[in-house]
């Protein structure tokens, strides 16, 4: 019997295994991104670009590169976090783990509603929470005046919702924090009775209402002009409720510098970065979401954030997150 | 001599007791989260009426895919194995194929064909059907494509069964019925409840299907705790209910297999079985085992090859770059080559010297596999950052995470072969003055080798297509095909993930075709050489004879 091949690959191996260690603390700066690669590395290889910087990202969910910055604490090599909601950076921002930003960064986000109050995080793009229906069976005008009437009856059965998914989730806490709880607990458990069809998030919500299974379903507004990109008689049409109705939300995705960087500035410079006409416009155009900055141009037809009257709450409250996830278990949505 | 043999057991027991210790890292966090959670919270939660459905609706999943799984996996294997079915060893590859198909693909596929507005509610031309949503969508993506783990471990046995007790139940009147209930049955019982017992466990760490079949279990609430509200403490105390639910399940199976000596006792393996000849019975043989590999197989790929096709025509970026490619090969081959080297002294402890610590040191390592990857990778975040922060992101961390998760399929492998190997060839070299070490190498090693094979590529196939400890562990910046498929879907763009699946299913199918022929090979190469022939004194061993050769 020959020497065994396993072992002397198994041998092997481990010697590659050795040499492929990752190496750390060079002059490049790490991003925690919650958003996806797709959309992200072409707005990391242009900052890198300009502020001469290698970019290391790690992609995931935002809310376990949350966990994942929790569970490293001060040894995190983390610069910065790109989270898909502002729940997130609320949890971060509250817990002091977030780095004062520079209020040349800040004041560049034309609408205050998008920025944290305590100045350590900034929105980088707006999403809409709209109301998607199907545009066969119905027209604008059937749809309630204000977001809190989709109790009414005759909407039951025909809601599509996704209770485990962040945007909504968010959505309910900015509720609770427009209506108090005892409101928004209410509302929930009439919808629930309303019976809507939960869906694990936008785009199957976007898709159930396209076959017809709901008529209209509680989503982010930018999904659908993907759907009409690939197929333009996709019968799905977006409703965004008047300025100050509680359907009115925009959450947004935004960015922080983690309290533990070793590069504060450059990490600094990268969200400002992210602020830039260019990555701005790049969001709005490939992604349908709305620039927070004013120089930028939001795509086709949808409003300029800073002419919108939004209900008046703090983006951070959307950080008790486990409020509301409590809340939708007690009212048997989740 | 007694001295030096007592010695080499100890370090054979000391090293499964490392193996072991490293695999229960993550249940050491996650009692320490729960405690810093709290006793009475924990308790709370552990009692609530939520936990208490989830429990049930976890369990019938469980119970209802292992058993579905044995029932497609027995039949298969016979046919396979036994019979003159046109296309034998063909049908021997196809049907362990959807092996490679990852559950999230592979629903998010079932989905896709049929859904509502999926491939045949279009063809149909309707509107809507039946929604496949909840546990039907999730009891059969799941058992679809975890089957195979029964029909591998089922077959390797089958192959080794001696005919010649099946012959002499035949010859004494008994019927086929009977003689397979009575004569064979308890001889594979072993082996399919090894494979059963991946599946079972498997199923409770399962994410994938339950999420996009909608679909409620401990592992979807465990995820959905820590991502709607990062509480980390009632995740814990859900993750060690798991564990608990794990432990029961194997010590089910210890108890199981103490009453089941029977298989240890069959004699040569030299001898070949006949085939049957199904005559009449080939055309609904063969229709069963084509609608089988269509929905677990054509189906997917049938879906994912729309996907792609789209996203060409829409001049996406479809394809995988070489460097995921490779990324991809190395981390699996590196864990498939640890978990396979750790595996050897658990299973040696198991299957030699049975006994207390033998099922503690069995139970610890199965800790990892029915645990959630995104539990046994935050431990590792945990624990990495914190206690040894200069191994952190590293390659070596992951690899290490791989193989704590899959370690038991390489050792439920590695064991089937062991059983085969009679401890009287060692003692025989070690009269003849050989070195231990020598005769780990000569002697035990060639013989485990179409177990080590068969681990190595479980635990390859299965990081090929493993998720979450990839996206929180791997280096950053070091992706996968399977977080590309993960980056591309999570925003949306299908078209862009289909390029990367198609990858990742092919480069898993050819490891694992060539394993599964070089497997059989193996199996008559043994069988000719003289160290492995049979010894007509002792009535334990048997050696695994070559089921194509049997003409």
């Amino acid at each position: 019997m020959p020497r065994s091949p396993l072992t002397l690959s198994a041998l092997g191996s481990f010697a590659l295994a050795l040499t492929l260690t990752s190496c750390g603390g060079d002059n490049s700066l790490t991003l925690y991104s919650g958003r996806g690669e797709d959309l992200v590395q072409p707005v990391v290889d242009l900052c890198s670009e300009q502020l001469g910087v290698d970019i290391k990202t790690r992609y995931g969910d935002s809310a376990e590169m949350l966990l994942l910055l929790q569970e490293e604490g001060q040894n995190t090599p983390a610069d910065v976090y790109f989270s898909q909601g502002a729940g997130f950076l609320g949890v971060l921002s509250a817990s002091n783990g977030l780095l004062t930003l520079d209020e040349a960064i800040t004041t560049r986000v034309s609408n205050s509603n998008l920025i944290s109050p305590a100045n350590d995080w900034v929105g980088v793009s707006g999403r809409a929470r709209t109301v998607a229906y199907n545009s066969n069976v119905l027209s604008e005008d059937d749809l309630p005046d204000s977001f809190t009437d989709f109790t009414d009856p005759k909407w039951s059965g025909r809601i599509g919702w996704a209770p485990t998914n962040a945007s909504f989730q968010d959505h309910v806490t900015a509720l609770r924090g427009l209506l108090g709880d005892d409101a928004t607990r209410a509302w929930l458990t009439d919808m629930v009775a309303n019976d809507p069809v939960a869906y694990d998030g936008n785009t199957a919500i976007l898709e159930g209402v396209a076959s017809g299974e709901i008529d209209v379903g509680f989503v982010n507004h930018y999904y659908l002009y993907r759907f009409l990109d690939e197929d333009p008689s996709f019968p799905v049409a977006n409703h965004f409720f008047d300025d100050g109705d509680p359907g009115a939300l925009i959450n947004v995705a935004g960015a922080g510098v983690i309290i533990h960087s070793q590069l504060p500035d450059i990490a600094q410079q990268l969200v400002d970065c992210l602020l830039s006409t260019e990555v701005q416009n790049y969001f709005a155009s490939t992604n349908y979401e709305l620039p927070v900055v004013n120089d930028a141009t939001p795509w086709s037809d949808l409003p300029k954030v800073d002419s919108l009257t939004l209900p008046t709450f703090d983006l951070n409250l959307l950080a008790d997150l486990q409020g509301t996830v409590d809340m939708l278990v007690e009212v048997g949505a989740l | 001599m007694a001295s030096r043999q007592t010695q080499d057991d100890a370090s054979v027991r000391v090293a499964a007791l490392v193996v072991g210790i490293a695999a229960a890292l993550p249940i050491g966090y996650l009692v320490w989260r729960a405690v810093q959670y709290g006793l009475s919270p924990s308790i709370d939660i552990a009692t609530s009426s939520r936990t208490i459905a989830l429990l049930r609706s976890t369990l019938v999943l469980a119970v209802a895919v292992t058993a579905t799984s044995v029932a497609i996996a027995l039949p298969v294997a016979w046919l396979t194995v036994r019979t003159n079915l046109i296309g034998r060893k063909l049908w021997a590859i196809v049907t362990v194929l959807p092996l490679v198909i990852p559950t999230y693909v592979g629903s998010w596929a079932m989905i896709g064909a049929v859904g509502p507005r999926g491939m045949v509610a279009n063809v149909l031309g309707v509107d809507s059907i039946p929604s496949i949503y909840g546990f039907w969508g999730a009891w059969a993506s799941l058992s679809l494509f975890s089957y195979p783990y029964v029909l591998l471990t089922v077959r390797a046995a089958w192959v080794r069964l001696d005919p010649s007790l099946e012959e002499a139940s035949l010859m004494l009147g008994r019927s086929s019925w009977h003689t397979f209930r009575h004569v064979v049955w308890p001889q594979l019982r072993p082996a399919t409840s090894s494979g059963a017992l991946l599946v079972a466990l498997y199923t409770l760490s399962d994410f994938g299907a339950v999420t996009m079949m909608r679909y409620d279990t401990f592992t979807r609430e465990i995820y959905l705790q820590y991502r709607g509200a990062l509480e980390r403490g009632a995740s814990a105390v859900l993750g060690l209910i798991l564990v608990v639910l794990t432990v029961s399940v194997i010590t089910g199976d210890q108890q199981l297999r103490k009453r089941n000596d029977m298989y240890r006792l069959h004699g040569s393996g030299a001898r070949r079985s006949r085939l049957v000849e199904l005559k009449r019975l080939q055309v609904p043989a063969l229709a069963g085992l084509g609608i089988l590999s269509t929905l677990a197989l054509i189906v997917p790929l049938s879906v994912i090859s729309y996907w792609l096709v789209r996203g060409v025509r829409a001049s996406e970026p479809v394809w995988p770059s070489w460097s995921l490619i490779s990324n991809s090969l190395i981390v699996s081959l590196l864990a498939a080559a640890v978990a396979t080297i750790a595996s050897i002294p658990v299973a040696l402890v198991i299957q030699r010297s049975p006994g207390r610590f033998a099922n503690t040191i069995e139970r610890l390592s199965w800790s990892g596999y029915a645990l959630p990857g995104i539990v046994v990778a935050l431990a590792l975040v945990y624990l990495g950052a914190n206690a040894i922060p200069w191994a952190y992101q590293s390659m070596g961390m992951l690899i290490f995470a791989y193989s704590i998760l899959f370690l038991p399929q390489a050792i439920g492998a590695v064991r089937s072969s062991l059983i085969q190997v009679t401890p009287s060839l060692e003692e025989a070299s070690l009269l003849l003055g050989a070195q231990r070490f020598t005769t780990f190498r000569k002697i035990l090693l060639p013989l485990l080798r179409p177990g080590l094979g068969a681990g190595a590529g479980l635990v390859f196939l299965t990081t090929m297509k493993e998720l979450p400890a990839t996206l929180l562990l791997s280096p950053t910046g070091f992706s996968t095909l399977a977080t590309r498929i993960w980056n591309s879907t999570s925003e949306g763009f299908l078209g862009r993930s289909a390029g990367s699946a198609l990858a990742l299913v092919l480069l898993s199918s050819v490891p694992m075709s060539f394993l599964l022929v070089r497997n059989q090979g193996m199996m008559s190469d043994l069988s000719k050489q003289p160290v492995a022939s049979h010894d007509a004194g002792n009535a334990k061993q048997a050696l695994p004879s070559d089921p194509t050769d049997t003409r």
